[in-house]
């Protein structure tokens, strides 16, 4: 494209002169803005790890970057000592790993159907999640649903009623339907019946939307803590990894902010290790960020795809 | 992305290159309509009239019915699934008109007709939680609309592929982060010590750190940068997949009439991204509402209590256990929202329509 364009424009020397100054002074603010933007949004991130390594009293007087002032691993070891970390991070694997299998099969199948072209009931079950998409209850008739339904109080709250999800269905039912329809009459002529058709066709060749599907879901179960919270407040067995750190984070804001605890490293000293809520909590959110940032480079194929895929074909 | 365009051409169905650019253009309202879950509303009328000459689907037989009996018995489950976790949650919306009692169960608690609503409005706390709702769906909208397609249209300029490629792949990575870990973050950087204070203290512009999570002026725009901070990248993607099919001829001929950077960028992306832009903003007509929750309620403190609470907040504090505890005034608030939402997508779907641009349904 850009040699269309010098060669195009050869008899409008002037012109492109003033286009090529331009163009390199677009260049350097274009590329200063977007790498002050990276920074921006990794900073942040590099800032907490150094903190989560520095030793409690000293990262209260601030002022640490990128690398901690003081080196500890006690804030880490402080962190995996907290019995409601370890629980919620069991749970928390747990959940994903169930949840992520069971969703995954429930939209697939659900998918499947729905991109048979034969189904008598395409139509009326596409529109019938289709519009649980747009209408949904609320929070205080799910909860007392849940109620009803003995899930709450329990693990299977944050695995059973997540299962089917219309916008994943949606996009897996559009790339399936890409599939040729020569494949499944083939099959079928030779005695296979649907299932075989889903199990042993369709889904060998839909191996890229489900990887992405299956990421989205797994996010999202790592992420979850709302309904740890909503659910099993009074049972710190099926508590989460992300609502432990909800928990610390509400006791740094509201027990110590910056004056308060500068005092007190004042008072003991600091001659020891020690560790402070702010240290203890930076060392929790790069603990509980740690399995997504490290998984992140071999995965993002996927979710870049996951947006698109849906889309390239009917 | 390449491998599954091979596969497209493998299958025979996009042969020829002519073909290219039109399925192109058909994968971009595509990504759209998926992400709507609406595709199959939005094809368009010739093809539609082709599909019906060549009916797929079968006549209702009971031949037809037994061949696939597995399909309709598999189909039978799901509604089922759906009748339970997504429409009997619906019907929970009677609560809102009766004074709802656990203990009695929503066939025997008392109905009470619209007072519920009525004390809604008249209670100021709800109006007010109505405008912080309304004020961060919108900051949300425009400005993580229009510095994602900011974003997308700078990285598009970019000529080098890595450096590309490096700028996206940090861009969206804090999308994947819980808003519990954007929360502690954000707490970190505009803390006493934090980064922000450090910034304004070497620089004189203040000399005290300055207290932002307490004051509330600075509770909305706090909440505006968190979600550009987060989700930027990720909204990005799509505008970024978009760019990309664009037709290049399109900027080869704008070449040829002396256009240069910034008038192909004023002339060809943006008119290009037009219909992508119209049909996002649609779709997100009616999450305007939804724009907080977790953010809000992690962020926020009894000083700023006045502008942070949002509707899904105040929904919550009648639904947790407490000596206030009103499930049926919070079941009101909550229809509130999904109806104001629904009208929302509707005439926000309306307007495209009445301007001929793209539209959802």
């Amino acid at each position: 494209m850009a040699e269309a364009e010098v060669t195009l424009n050869r008899p409008l020397k002037q012109r492109k002169k003033k286009m090529a100054t331009e163009d390199i002074i677009f260049t350097i603010f274009n590329t200063t803005f977007l790498v002050l933007f990276a920074i921006v949004t990794i900073y942040p991130i590099l800032n907490t790890l150094a903190y989560s390594f520095n030793e409690g009293n000293d990262a209260v007087r601030g002022g640490i970057h990128l690398l901690p002032r003081k080196f500890a691993t006690k804030n880490y070891e402080t962190v995996f000592a907290k019995e409601g970390i370890i629980v919620g991070a069991r749970i928390t694997v747990l959940r994903t790993i169930l949840g992520t299998l069971t969703s995954l099969f429930a939209n697939a199948l659900l998918s499947f159907i729905l991109s048979r072209k034969r189904f008598l009931f395409k139509s009326s079950l596409s529109l019938f999640w289709i519009i649980t998409m747009y209408a949904s209850g609320g929070l205080i008739p799910t909860m007392v649903l849940f109620r009803y339904l003995h899930l709450t109080q329990s693990f299977w709250v944050y695995v059973i009623p997540g299962m089917v999800s219309a916008f994943n269905v949606m996009v897996m039912r559009t790339y399936m339907g890409g599939i040729p329809e020569s494949l499944e009459e083939s099959a079928m002529l030779e005695g296979a019946g649907y299932m075989t058709v889903f199990a042993k066709i369709i889904s060998p060749l839909c191996k890229p939307v489900y990887a992405t599907i299956a990421l989205f879901v797994a996010v999202y179960h790592w992420n979850s803590w709302f309904d740890a919270m909503l659910y099993n407040r009074m049972n710190p067995e099926y508590t989460t990894l992300q609502y432990e750190l909800m928990k610390l984070l509400d006791n740094v804001s509201t027990a110590t902010s910056g004056q308060v605890s500068a005092q007190q490293a004042a008072q003991t000293g600091g001659a020891s290790v020690t560790v402070t809520p702010m240290t203890v909590r930076a060392a929790a959110t790069i603990a509980t960020m740690a399995p997504i940032i490290a998984l992140y480079p071999f995965l993002q194929r996927y979710f870049v795809t996951g947006l698109t895929i849906g889309g390239v074909k009917e | 992305m390449d491998d599954l365009t091979s596969k497209d051409e493998m299958t025979g169905k996009s042969g020829n290159k002519a073909d290219f650019f039109t399925l192109k253009a058909e994968r971009e309202s595509k990504i759209l309509a998926t992400r709507a879950g609406d595709n199959l509303s939005k094809v368009d009328p010739a093809q539609e009239k082709k599909q019906k000459k060549f009916k797929e689907t079968p006549k209702f037989t009971v031949k037809e019915f037994k061949r696939q009996w597995i399909l309709v018995v598999i189909g039978a489950i799901y509604v089922i699934y759906g009748l339970v976790f997504n429409y009997a949650p619906l019907v929970g919306w009677i609560m809102a008109f009766q004074n709802f009692k656990y203990n009695k169960g929503i066939f025997k608690s008392k109905f009470v007709g619209l007072d519920k609503f009525k004390f809604l409005f008249s209670d100021n706390s709800f109006l007010l939680v109505i405008r912080n709702t309304f004020v961060m769906g919108v900051l949300n909208l425009v400005f993580s609309t229009v510095v994602a397609i900011a974003f997308a249209i700078l990285l598009n300029e970019v000529r080098n592929k890595y450096f590309k490629k490096s700028i996206q792949t940090i861009s969206y990575m804090p999308h994947f982060l819980s808003w519990i870990i954007v929360v502690a973050i954000v707490h970190d950087a505009v803390s006493n010590t934090g980064v922000i204070n450090e910034i304004l203290l070497g620089l004189h512009i203040i000399d005290q750190p300055y207290p932002f999570l307490a004051k509330p002026g600075w509770f909305w725009p706090l909440v505006t940068l968190s979600h550009l901070w987060k989700e930027t990248g990720w909204n990005a993607i799509i505008y970024l997949a978009a760019i990309t099919s664009i037709d290049p001829c399109l900027y080869e001929s704008a070449a040829i009439d002396g256009a240069g950077r910034f008038q192909k960028m004023r002339y060809v992306t943006l008119p290009s991204l037009r219909p992508t832009i119209i049909i996002l903003l649609i779709m997100n007509m009616g999450n305007v509402l939804n724009a907080g929750f977790e953010l809000q309620y992690l962020l926020g403190n009894d000083v700023v209590r006045n502008v942070s609470r949002t509707i899904d907040i105040y929904v919550l504090e009648w639904a947790m256990d407490g000596r206030n505890m009103d499930y049926s005034l919070g079941t009101a608030a909550g229809i509130f929202k999904t109806v104001v939402s629904l009208v929302l997508i509707v005439m926000a779907n309306y307007i495209a329509k009445r301007k001929g641009d793209e539209r959802l349904f």
